[in-house]
């Protein structure tokens, strides 16, 4: 137990780990459809969805798409961050609002909203506004909650200090409430971009319109299994790189908890 | 050992020169779903230029109440406190509060915290931080400047911000049992480190608590506090050499000191603990 504790201090050792265990996961997934345990008609083996990678990234714009989503994504994620914190401390200031509204944005944090998208293919046409506004609807609730509870969670004894140095109410807000509230509204902000990435994608493979979710559904449609994989596998390159971003975000407001 | 009656000590302190915290019959009730509950009944006191004094009492007798009066947190009391002559309601400039509850703001950094109530006031950076390296090597953390509240011991939490408050350069440090989390000997440990800043800034200062050693340890004067509703029992004028230490506690005269005020207390803890178990049996009576 020891040892096992002192590996887990190298900092190397719990990346290669994970690593190494996705790695047995892909070979024994593969050893089990070569032996036909699982059906290769259904999943494909993981050493072809290697080699459709060439053939993806050559013939299918990859990259042009990965911008694409990873735009929308991103503009919906900017947008649920405003809009959801802004709210949220709009809830946080007026009680009224905030006992008139907080159950029902609950309530929407898990409605299944991309049912919505035939409403917003109405209002905002076959484009890249309708999935970013699907995304941004999605992600709201958690981001406007979640700053809700960090404002509202904030120690009563950071605000007495505040008051003690007689703090006004925006210098309140700026040095205290807010810092005191950010890892709270990152949670929000991560679960949110968690909706807002599902939807922008789903949206995309429902209207067959835009970049990844559209490849994915055209592939899948012309029963390139190893393909519609490769492409599932871009999808989570930019659910990375928006944790990567998240994070980086976070550290610089916030450099420790 | 001087004691001194709150009669004679409060007739004592009237003397306008000799005031520069006055508390005035201070009144505090609290409304409650089994009615109004007197939490502070007609409290008097003074406290002189640079003395400490401390104010004790068991727990429900109303000491945090008295302090959050003294520091402007709540209002809706009868009387009135006032500072250097000057009436006071709500927060104060002149009165720096440091609290109970571990109260450093854990995204800043040792420095950052003490250079907290300067970057407020509108102090340029490089004076706040120079500011903030005086009070930070005046509670014993040099070294620690950079290092975030969560990478520091609990007493080193609570000198960070009993440092943050000195940095204000309140009239009046009021401080609200800072160390009762904290282990017996860093509590005594803290309270050399208090004294030694009293002794070099002449700090006037008025500590709530309930612990007995640590006010006798600390204080100039203490005033002892009766159980609900607080009222003033007594003031004793603790006459031990100064400058002090912990050093003091084996003294003889120490032992009498937190004898006497033991005496004192003993009949309203009892009390306390009385009401305590009679309204755990009425809520267990209830349907």
């Amino acid at each position: 137990m020891t040892s096992a504790a002192a590996l887990g201090r190298r900092p190397f050792v719990p990346a290669l780990l994970g690593f190494g265990s996705l790695l047995i996961f892909i070979l024994v997934v593969e050893i089990l459809i070569r032996v036909g345990v699982i059906n290769r008609y259904i999943v494909p083996m993981p050493s072809q969805i290697a080699m459709s990678f060439g053939r993806v990234i050559s013939e299918e714009d990859i990259f042009g798409r990965f911008r694409l989503t990873f735009f929308e994504a991103l503009s919906a994620g900017a947008l649920i961050a405003v809009v959801g914190i802004s709210i949220g401390i709009l809830l946080y200031r007026v009680n009224l609002l905030r006992l008139a509204c907080e159950t029902w944005i609950a309530a929407l944090a898990s409605a299944p909203s991309v049912l919505m998208y035939p409403l917003f293919l109405v209002i905002f046409g076959r484009s890249a506004l309708t999935i970013i506004m699907m995304g941004f609807v999605a992600g709201l609730p958690p981001v406007i909650l979640k700053t809700l509870e960090g404002l509202s969670g904030t120690r009563r004894v950071l605000i007495n200090v505040g008051r003690s140095f007689k703090l006004g109410p925006t210098q309140m807000f700026v040095k205290i409430l807010f810092p005191a509230a950010l890892p709270t509204i990152f949670v929000g902000l991560r679960l949110g971009l968690i909706f807002t990435l599902i939807n922008v994608v789903g949206v995309e493979f429902l209207i067959n319109f835009g970049g990844l979710g559209q490849l994915i559904n055209d592939l899948a449609e012309r029963y390139d299994l190893p393909g519609t994989y490769a492409a599932i596998c871009f999808v989570i390159l930019v659910s990375v790189f928006f944790f990567i971003i998240t994070e980086r975000v976070e550290r610089w407001l916030r450099p420790v908890d | 050992m001087a004691v001194a009656t709150s009669a004679t000590r409060l007739a004592e302190d009237a003397k306008p020169d000799a005031a520069f915290l006055v508390v005035d019959d201070i009144v505090k009730r609290f409304e409650t779903p089994d009615g109004a509950i007197t939490a502070v009944d007609h409290v008097s006191f003074t406290v002189r230029p640079g003395e400490f004094l401390a104010v004790i009492g068991p727990s429900g007798c109303g000491k945090s109440t008295l302090f959050n009066i003294i520091g402007g947190l709540i209002d809706g009391y009868e009387g009135q406190i006032g500072v250097a002559g000057e009436r006071v309601a709500g927060p104060h400039a002149s009165i720096g509060m440091v609290f109970q509850e571990e109260s450093t703001f854990p995204w800043r950094t040792v420095i950052e915290n003490v250079a907290f109530p300067l970057e407020i006031a509108g102090v340029k950076k490089a004076n706040r931080i120079e500011r903030a390296r005086h009070f930070i090597a005046l509670v014993g953390l040099s070294g620690f400047e950079n290092r975030y509240p969560t990478e520091l011991s609990g007493g080193m939490r609570q000198r960070v911000a009993i440092a943050r408050t000195l940095a204000s350069e309140p009239k009046i440090l009021l401080m609200d049992e800072p160390f009762a989390s904290l282990d017996e000997q860093t509590r005594l440990l803290l309270g050399d480190k208090v004294l030694q800043i009293q002794q070099e800034l002449k700090q006037t200062t008025l500590l709530i608590t309930h612990n007995i050693t640590e006010a006798v340890q600390l204080s100039d004067r203490i005033l002892v506090m009766t159980y609900r509703p607080g009222r003033v029992k007594r003031i004793v004028e603790i006459n031990l050499p100064r400058p002090r230490s912990s050093d003091i506690v084996s003294s003889e005269a120490f032992g009498r000191y937190v004898a006497q005020i033991w005496g004192d207390l003993r009949e309203e803890a009892s009390r306390g603990m009385h009401d305590d178990e009679a309204r755990a049996l009425h809520a267990g009576d209830r349907p």
